[in-house]
């Protein structure tokens, strides 16, 4: 019988690979943003779960408003990534730092 | 084992492998397609669970917009995406070590964990019968009426990303010529036509 516990696992597994997945590709920027909506769909999953497992509608309200977020901070972030790139044609992190702010 | 059963671990291990795609793929593209496979196993999920409005959000949202922007940037910048490549065996190790280190955390939350026997006492909107109220609809009257701020600010919210995204890009390029309202507008009628008298046979002398 699948469980509230099972689907925590497989949120946790998620967010864990999503955390390694910053580490790993520290250069690259993009890969760090999906990295980052893979975290937000873990909690999301999360949230999910508890909301099913508890019979709280609310849950399943915050999963919305996380993902409104979540699409607001990818077009951003892209956004922002498209803007460097063209002044500085590389989108390596490590420039990033350029103005010392 | 059940049909429920199979199609959670299905649903569970799409999810993981994916996940770990979009972490060691070594294409960008190929990392954008894993991450939208790992959307739809998770959207898998929430059907599974009955949540059936998030999980075609999901759908939505994240495949047909999120992952479709990221495949729009991605193809097209024009970077050479295996010098980020170089550097990434040094970061494994304390990648490894990070992640282990917070799977144990969360294993150990839940090796003991349970539920607060005055939750059921507590809870903000119950969930009302799902066999005679839908999902879509329960959540709908939900966000329309006790959430029906937080969701217009939802809206605002993405109304700035969708701004500050175009303020962001738009570039003013030169060469392209475009209709100055204003200039137009404040245009001198005496000065933008100029009477000349010209004689028959001569040609103009400015």
């Amino acid at each position: 019988m699948i469980g509230l516990g099972h689907y925590l696992g497989v949120a946790a597994t998620l967010f864990v690979i999503g955390v390694f997945g910053i580490f790993l590709n520290r250069k690259n920027v993009i890969v760090i943003l999906m990295s980052i909506e893979l975290m937000l769909l873990a909690v999301n999953i999360n949230l999910v779960s508890f909301s099913v497992h508890l019979g709280d509608l609310t849950g399943q309200v915050f999963t919305l408003f996380v993902l409104t977020v979540a699409a607001a901070e990818a077009a951003i972030g892209l956004a922002i990534l498209v803007c460097f790139f063209r002044n500085r044609d590389s989108i390596a992190v490590d420039d990033v730092n350029l103005m010392k702010g | 084992m059940g049909i429920v059963d199979f199609a959670f671990y299905l649903f569970a291990a799409l999810a993981i492998l994916s996940g770990l795609g979009v972490v060691f793929a070594r294409n960008p593209v190929h990392a954008v397609l894993w991450l939208i496979l790992a959307f739809l196993a998770s959207a898998g999920l929430f059907v599974l669970q009955g949540a059936e409005f998030v999980a075609m959000l999901l759908v939505i949202v994240y495949v047909g917009a999120v992952a479709v922007l990221f495949l729009f940037v991605v193809m097209m910048l024009d970077v050479d995406f295996a010098t980020f490549r170089a550097g990434m065996a040094r970061s494994i190790p304390a990648g490894i070590l990070i992640a282990a280190v917070l799977l144990m955390i969360l294993a150990l939350e839940f090796g003991d964990w349970r539920t607060s026997e005055s939750a059921s006492t507590r809870l903000l909107a119950t969930t009302p019968d799902l066999s005679t109220t839908g999902n879509i609809e329960a959540l709908g009257r939900l966000i329309y009426t006790e959430y029906v701020l937080l969701f217009q600010t939802a809206g605002l919210i993405l109304l700035v990303a969708m701004i500050g995204a175009i303020v962001l890009t738009h570039r003013k390029r030169k060469g392209v010529k475009r209709q100055d309202i204003l200039s137009q507008l404040y245009r001198d009628p005496g000065k933008a036509v100029e009477l000349r008298d010209i004689r028959p046979g001569r040609r103009d002398p400015g």
